[in-house]
């Protein structure tokens, strides 16, 4: 009966090997994970719609790979990714493409350190993602990266010299900008006269945009999502104060929000890899594709996670992953496969360390007439 | 200057706590029980104004009086399916209801509007900025505090003058002798639930014209905020609300200003704790004598 086995499975192991010679596409399943409910769902959302249209795409070609993907729903939540990863996995997952944000992305990075799970996240930037996790590589730049970008920025650009600065001290994305920016703002002599915090369940920023306006600052700088910086643009509007409100990546997806009045958000710069109007080829190929079946333009977030479905494929196929590998052996060959490939998406081209950390050239957008418009 | 800005600032965060209180206390006069799924009435009333406003064309007044009708069969509602079975039950059982009550309308709010922030429209109650000198007032600030006086004095007079509101007062203070008088208890707490609902709606269209970003949860932290602000006044005590609901909202302002932003919260609920040391009651509340 032993042998029997040993035969039958060495009959196919021989099929498995002849299928690939044959050209037979390799099916990896890769599992989405983020929060497609809950208060971060745009994110969720974004990332998981971006993937589709990759994974689709792919698997129309004729590459040597096709992708099958798996989602599963975190709702932004520190204790219910652990469930999800675990699901992902129990759905035969070989790889991740996730997670959307950054402290849902930080615990189940760290579980999939321990077993020994590839992760690839579109989105979440904080350092803490990706320190001492040799698992997990980033496709958005890191905080500390958006930070001084953003200072650099500012100071290059002559925007002003008095900056305020609004930062949600509960939140690692918030605070890990926040401290970099600090820091490079007193190298580039920018002075920051006005810091002030708020919490996750803050809804009245009359003290901080006071403040603000108050100790005269001509730039704000908003390293945060767009939920609460609707409302500090609110309420900056209501007391007639107009600086030059500077968001980072999280700012995108303000003129998603519905019902909200773009006329506030007018002139609000951010650092952006991915501008939804740009006339790049491959860009205006996805933004149509995300339009036709989604109905709405698509975000960074979805552009990050898209480049992800190609970066997948462009390691698996480094790494010669095959569809009967077991996540721990697809975790060290993509691991060192990453390192060696670059990538050119439609958010940049991109190449890796061993750190996780991406390497590319951030941008900056202005939004005008409710769209965005590239500086340089 | 920035002292002024400051105060009227806590003043019009205060009269919005001041009036998700009213809610609570009445409730709690009344029926004796901490309805926490106030603060969800709330927010589905916002909800249900912002679709006649953005979705249905209805204008503003029509959405408030429709938000107002929804929230008035809400909360008549809830009172019948879920409180009144208990209306013998220990308290706790009550309040574990309530909590659980206030987790389904947030769910039942995720399923319905979804999780993406919506951004309440602007209408005729913050269209406009008053200048006063260097000071900017938003007119939700001035009609926030005209709607919380307005309905503060209403429902004193409702509660001394009318036949319901002697009712009310008559099941506030002994319940089973109310009956005994021939007081439908059963219908005086319906209509207490009914006319803190309507109050819920008016609340939560104030409370998303100061701060627009409407979600599931938006009214679970305004909510604790307003309980606190409740108790804080006096708890039953309808002035006490309003007193406790602008003092709240000044001290978390003029904490945040003063003190630390990062402070502003532990600010608020560390003022509560002190009230309580110092006057149990709450500021208005009337000390209550227990027999050992």
């Amino acid at each position: 009966m032993k042998k029997l086995f040993a035969m039958m499975l060495v009959v196919c192991m021989l099929l498995a090997g002849v299928s690939a010679l044959a050209d037979e596409p390799i099916t990896i399943r890769v599992a989405h994970i983020g929060p497609t409910t809950g208060a971060a769902a745009l994110y969720g959302l974004a990332t998981l719609h971006g993937a589709e249209i990759a994974a689709a795409e792919i698997n129309a070609g004729d590459g040597p790979y096709h992708i099958e993907l798996i989602n599963q729903d975190d709702e932004h939540n520190v204790e219910k990714v652990i469930n999800a990863y675990n699901a992902a996995l129990d759905a035969g997952a070989q790889m991740i493409l996730g997670t959307t944000t950054s402290k849902p992305c930080e615990a189940a990075g760290a579980q999939g350190y321990i077993d020994r799970v590839f992760f690839l996240t579109p989105s979440a930037s904080s350092t803490a993602v990706i320190e001492d996790k040799d698992n997990v590589f980033q496709i958005c730049f890191t905080d500390p990266n958006q930070g001084l970008a953003s200072a650099q920025y500012i100071a290059e650009h002559n925007l002003g010299t008095k900056v305020a600065v609004i930062y949600n001290n509960a939140d690692v994305y918030s605070t890990g900008i926040r401290d970099t920016f600090v820091a490079e703002a007193a190298q580039r002599g920018l002075e920051i006269v006005s810091e002030t915090t708020f919490t996750d369940e803050t809804t009245d920023f009359t003290v901080q945009v006071a403040d603000a306006q108050n100790n005269g600052a001509e730039i704000v700088f908003l390293p945060m999502y767009y939920t609460p910086a609707s409302l500090i643009l609110k309420t900056a509007a209501d007391k007639d104060y107009q600086p030059i409100f500077f968001g980072v990546d999280g700012m995108d997806g303000i003129l998603g929000l519905e019902g909200f009045d773009t006329s506030l958000a007018e002139g609000v710069m951010l650092l952006t890899p991915f501008v939804a109007t740009s006339t790049d080829e491959h860009v205006v190929s996805f933004v149509n594709q995300y339009q036709a079946a989604y109905g709405e333009i698509p975000i960074q977030f979805a552009a990050d996670a898209y480049d992800g479905i190609y970066i997948l494929a462009a390691a698996a196929e480094k790494a010669g992953i095959t569809a009967e590998m077991e996540p721990e052996e697809v975790c060290d060959l993509m691991i060192a496969a990453m390192q060696e490939i670059t990538v050119d998406g439609i958010t940049g081209s991109m190449t890796w360390d061993a750190s996780g950390a991406v390497t590319k050239s951030p941008m900056a957008a202005t939004i005008v007439n409710g769209e965005y418009v590239f500086e340089d | 200057m920035i002292f002024l800005d400051n105060l009227i600032n806590g003043l019009s965060l205060g009269s919005i706590y001041a009036i998700i209180a009213l809610g609570y206390t009445m409730v709690y006069g009344i029926a004796k029980m901490l309805n926490f799924a106030h603060g969800d009435v709330i927010m589905v009333g916002a909800y249900i104004a912002f679709c006649g406003l953005q979705y249905w064309g209805l204008p503003p007044v029509i959405a408030i009086l429709a938000a107002m009708a929804v929230c008035t069969v809400l909360g008549v509602t809830i009172e019948g399916l879920a409180y009144r079975p208990l209306r013998q039950a220990a308290s706790l059982a009550v309040l574990i209801t309530a909590i659980g009550m206030s987790y389904l309308l947030q769910n039942i709010a995720l399923m319905i509007w979804g999780a993406n922030p919506k951004f309440f429209p602007p209408t005729f109650i913050n269209s406009t900025t008053f200048k006063l000198g260097q000071l900017n007032i938003s007119s939700a600030t001035v009609i926030t505090i005209l709607a919380n006086i307005v309905i503060m004095v209403g429902l004193t007079l409702f509660t001394a003058k009318t036949k319901m509101g002697k009712a009310m007062r008559c099941v506030s203070e002994d319940r089973g002798a109310a009956e005994l008088m021939g007081i439908n208890v059963n219908r005086t707490i319906s209509v207490t639930f009914a006319i803190g609902s309507a109050l819920a709606a008016i609340a939560g269209v104030l409370l998303c014209s100061s701060y627009p970003t409407l979600q599931p949860t938006t009214g679970s932290m305004p909510g604790i905020k307003a309980f606190t602000a409740a108790v804080f006044g006096g708890i039953g005590s309808i002035p006490g609300a309003m007193l406790g609901g602008v003092l709240l909202g000044v001290i978390e302002i003029f904490g945040k200003a003063y003190i630390s932003t990062e402070l502003g919260d532990a600010i608020v609920f560390a003022v509560l704790i002190v009230v309580l040391l110092v006057k149990p009651s709450g500021l208005l509340g009337k000390p209550v004598r227990e027999k050992v």
